[in-house]
């Protein structure tokens, strides 16, 4: 009944009796990109707040209230119990445990375990950070996490990260999505999961690992043609020498070095694996000793000019498009500097130009925002049980979130996302999410689906939203549907709903 | 396989009927090439065994495989006084390379020395000089597809590798995750007319025409199975769906496999190592068979970022080197040896004291491949490989 009654809505999708006027719509090609998908929420919050109150709050995340439901799954999850100090203590004991063991069955259940523990460990970090990009209000927040855990990229299968990155996400992340660029740096330098992911954790005097000092500057601050050197980069790396994981017990230092130790929580500053040696960083001399001496190289990188424009460039890739209008990305770049990096500022200059306004519709969804869009459109604020759909949904689309192997994170720019078999494979996943709940309703401790059949995506915000605007071919495309399903894959499958 | 051979059916010059590069109409016997891309860095010496260098038994305690021997049918295959098959590929490229349809080019690579898997991967699939700035719009193989009219290239990846960025939008389609059940008529039609005069029409077209084409084979895979047919996987199904592919209406492949990167417990006759070799060499032959005819038009370019450290790590495993071991297949091959300058594997001749010296860069290789595979002058090889001086090996 249900689908005949949406057939009879179908007939007339190009003239809705009832449905809003263009007229009352707000800003939608702005809303699209300040959210992973405008739903009722979205809509609601923007008529309150009129539209500077609306990206103010969503700068400064005054409103990250979940509705209670998820607040509750995110609290029961296991990985919030567990302090990342410990963990990789007890990680390391229980490896070294199994690894004792005598060959044979024993062991390899051992093993077996472990592996299962670390993959839910991983599932529940992906789970917590969807169910919050589907539903807290703070949007533009939610987009900046992502966006962030893809610039400090970390990938899972590396060391113990499966079990970190949830942690990581959570401290190093979360708190500074919205914050000073620097403090997020700093985190990323502290975190247990990037040391080992980039392999500091090895970094030590006279045994040297330039990975993660390589990638500092190339991929987290300065971008690759900055004008730094090979030598920068083994001075850089001499710098962060001693930075790694705390063990059980703290190192047992020469009295002159005690000064010098740190540590806190799964982090520690080893003096004695240090080369307090005089360093040159980008042809200035860094003057102080210890860990104070990172924090001063770091600052001394996220002050550079050529940082101010790469990460406002790729802000700028991300939320407007593939080749950002150079005199937006130098304001961003300006705005960057005159605030410290602040990036709500930097965001605020993005969001209140007018260069942004004349790419509205252009920029091609990456497979994290189509994925959550189409979800959002589909089931609006009503709450998914099972996360299992979308993880598969975005492994398909080849961006898993904590699954991209090397340290440059997932590309930003639409033809990593639009080559023949991905548009194929997106309109796949378009009818899988069109023609039926798609396993996203049958709960996950199992237990019967708590809904049946396929979504109707004329709902109002289908009509106040989408509809005023769809191009032509697109009309004729969903006037054409045999069925409220196909309709579905149409209207999922169309330029219109997979560009912003 | 001889140049007269590809010469005389194989210039298509006329410009190609084609939505995005593909091409309807080839002529028969035209070349087809693929390029299989081992990521990661695979570990040569365990794959043509230096057997007789008493250096590789000394460095690798552990992983060495052991000396072919007459009386072990399961062991390592003598191809020369110097060098060995591995035995995980004993019973795949061994015939092959009896038959003179494959043949090695030991000392391979490239110039570049980062040593990062990223970095590398990057220079080879762009194939410009490396002290150019980094063109990442233009790879190697789709400067090629350009230069020959009517190419037909396809890439069997999720996303589109470097080597096919350019500027015509090139196919590319996952066998391993392709979907069973395609659109019907109406639909494709209706998803078609959507992205109609985009920018991204050619893709839609392709992604729609591709997933036809997947469905339609597995569908015959599925009846082949019904009649008794071994069913294959991981790599070998990828090769044999590729083959329908590249047995009929493209020319130009590429695909890459990945899991070579044994810093630790890599194994030495059996073990990790070995187990992807021995998937690969399947996959292979598996292509091969499944070509019929047209393997006899076909060459297929086997390479890897670098080559592993010669000595073997603590942790029973090779960490990142330089000079790799190529491969070239094809029915008409100039196959059965080992190609390319060579030198003594001993201690002295080590690059950096480490790693493999490259001899033999991998430009000047392609370069003198294309050259004589297509008949291209050096004004066309300019534009595939800018700087690189073709190196006329006689693969084929």
């Amino acid at each position: 009944m249900a689908a005949l009654a949406a057939l009879a809505l179908v007939g007339c999708a190009s003239t809705p009796p009832g449905a809003p006027t263009a007229a009352a719509s707000p800003d939608m090609p702005w809303l699209e990109r300040l959210t992973f998908g405008v739903n009722s929420a979205v809509l609601a919050q923007y008529r309150k707040l009129g539209r500077d109150g609306f990206l103010e709050a969503q700068l400064h995340a005054t409103d990250e209230r979940l509705p209670e439901a998820v607040s509750q799954d995110i609290t029961q999850l296991a990985i919030g119990q567990v302090d990342a100090a410990r963990l990789v203590l007890g990680l390391a004991a229980e490896q070294k445990r199994i690894n004792a063991l005598p060959d044979g069955t024993e062991k390899q259940a051992a093993r077996q375990k472990f592996n299962d523990q670390g993959n839910q460990a991983a599932y529940e970090a992906r789970r917590r950070e969807l169910l919050r990009a589907l539903y807290s209000p703070a949007q533009l927040k939610e987009q900046m996490v992502w966006f962030w855990l893809n610039h400090f990229s970390i990938f899972e299968q590396k060391g113990n990260v499966r079990w970190l990155m949830g942690d990581y996400s959570e401290r190093a992340i979360r708190p500074h999505a919205l914050g000073r660029f620097r403090d997020l740096v700093m985190a990323t330098l502290e975190h247990p999961a990037m040391l080992q992911y980039l392999d500091n954790a090895q970094n030590a005097a006279g045994h040297i690992n330039e990975n993660y000092a390589r990638e500092l500057m190339e991929l987290h601050t300065l971008g690759v043609d900055a004008g730094y050197t090979q030598h920068d980069v083994q001075e850089l790396a001499r710098v962060l020498t001693g930075v790694g994981i705390a063990g059980a017990e703290p190192p047992r230092l020469r009295p002159e070095l005690r000064g010098y130790y740190l540590r806190d929580g799964a982090f520690e500053f080893n003096p004695a694996r240090h080369d307090f040696g005089a360093k040159t960083l980008l042809g200035q001399p860094l003057t102080h000793h210890g860990f104070a001496e990172v924090a001063e190289a770091v600052d001394l990188l996220v002050h550079q000019k050529a940082c101010a424009r790469f990460l406002s460039r790729q802000l700028a890739e991300y939320f407007v498009g593939d080749d950002p209008p150079g005199a937006l990305v130098a304001r961003m770049a300006q705005t960057f500097q005159d605030s410290d990096g602040d990036i709500a500022a930097v965001l605020r200059t993005l969001f209140t130009s007018r260069e942004l306004a004349a790419q509205a519709g252009r920029k091609f969804k990456d497979p994290m925002q189509y994925v959550l869009s189409a979800v959002r459109l589909a089931y609006d604020t009503r709450l998914i049980e099972n996360m299992h759909p979308v993880t598969g949904w975005l492994v398909a689309l080849g961006e898993p979130e904590f699954g991209h192997q090397t340290p440059d994170g997932y590309s930003l720019q639409d033809a990593a996302w639009s080559s023949s078999g991905q548009m194929s494979r997106r309109f796949e996943i378009a009818r899988t999410i069109g023609s039926g709940s798609a396993g996203l309703f049958d709960p996950e401790n199992g237990g019967p689906a708590t809904v049946v059949g396929f979504p109707l995506l004329t709902t109002p915000v289908y009509y106040g939203v989408l509809e005023p605007s769809l191009s032509a071919p697109t009309r004729n495309a969903l006037q054409r549907a045999r069925s409220q399903q196909e309709w579905n894959l149409y209207l999922l499958a169309s330029p219109d709903f997979n560009f912003r | 396989m001889n140049r007269r051979h590809f010469m005389r059916t194989g210039l298509a010059v006329a410009p190609a009927l084609t939505l995005a590069g593909r091409l309807f109409a080839a002529p028969p016997g035209s070349p087809r090439f693929l390029c299989v891309f081992l990521r990661g860095g695979y570990d040569c010496a365990n794959f043509l065994v230096p057997w007789s260098s008493s250096f590789y038994y000394e460095k690798r305690p552990r992983i060495a495989i052991p000396k072919p021997d007459p009386a072990i049918m399961d062991g390592a295959l003598a191809l020369d006084a110097d060098w060995a098959l591995a035995p995980a590929v004993r019973d795949s490229l061994g015939p092959l390379y009896q038959q003179r349809q494959a043949l090695f080019i030991p000392f391979a690579g490239t110039e570049d020395l980062s040593r990062s898997h990223f970095e590398t991967q990057d220079s080879i699939e762009l194939g410009q000089p490396l002290q150019t700035t980094r063109d990442f719009s233009s790879g190697f193989l789709a400067r090629l597809a350009g230069t020959l009219s009517g190419a037909a290239p396809i890439a069997f990846t999720d996303t589109l590798p470097l080597a096919f960025k350019g500027d015509a939008g090139i196919a590319s389609i996952s066998l391993q995750r392709a979907g069973k059940s395609p659109f019907d008529a109406t639909q494709t039609a209706a998803l078609r007319g959507m992205y109609a005069g985009g920018h991204l029409e050619s893709a839609v077209t392709e992604g729609l025409e591709l997933q036809q084409e997947v469905a339609q084979a597995m569908q015959e895979e599925m009846q082949a199975a019904n009649r008794g047919a071994i069913s294959t996987k991981g790599f070998e199904l990828t090769a044999e769906r590729m083959a329908r592919f590249m047995r009929t209406q493209y020319r130009l492949g590429f695909v890459d496999v990945g899991g070579w990167d044994t810093h630790v417990n890599e194994g030495a006759a059996g073990g990790a190592l070995a187990t992807n070799l021995n998937s690969l060499g399947k996959g292979l032959v598996t292509y091969a068979e499944s070509l019929g005819e047209e393997w006899n038009n076909t060459v297929v370019f086997v390479l890897s970022e670098f080559g592993r450290t010669f000595r073997e790590n603590g942790n029973g495993g090779t960490d990142h080197g330089h000079g790799s071991v190529y491969w070239v297949l094809g029915g008409r091959v100039n196959g059965g040896r080992i190609a390319g300058e060579q030198v003594r594997v001993a201690h002295e001749t080590l690059f950096q004291d480490r790693d493999y010296p490259v001899l033999n860069n991998y430009r000047s290789v392609l370069a003198g491949l294309f050259g004589t595979m297509w008949g291209l002058g050096p004004q066309q090889l300019e534009v595939i490989f800018p700087g690189a001086r073709p190196l006329d090996l006689k693969l084929v």
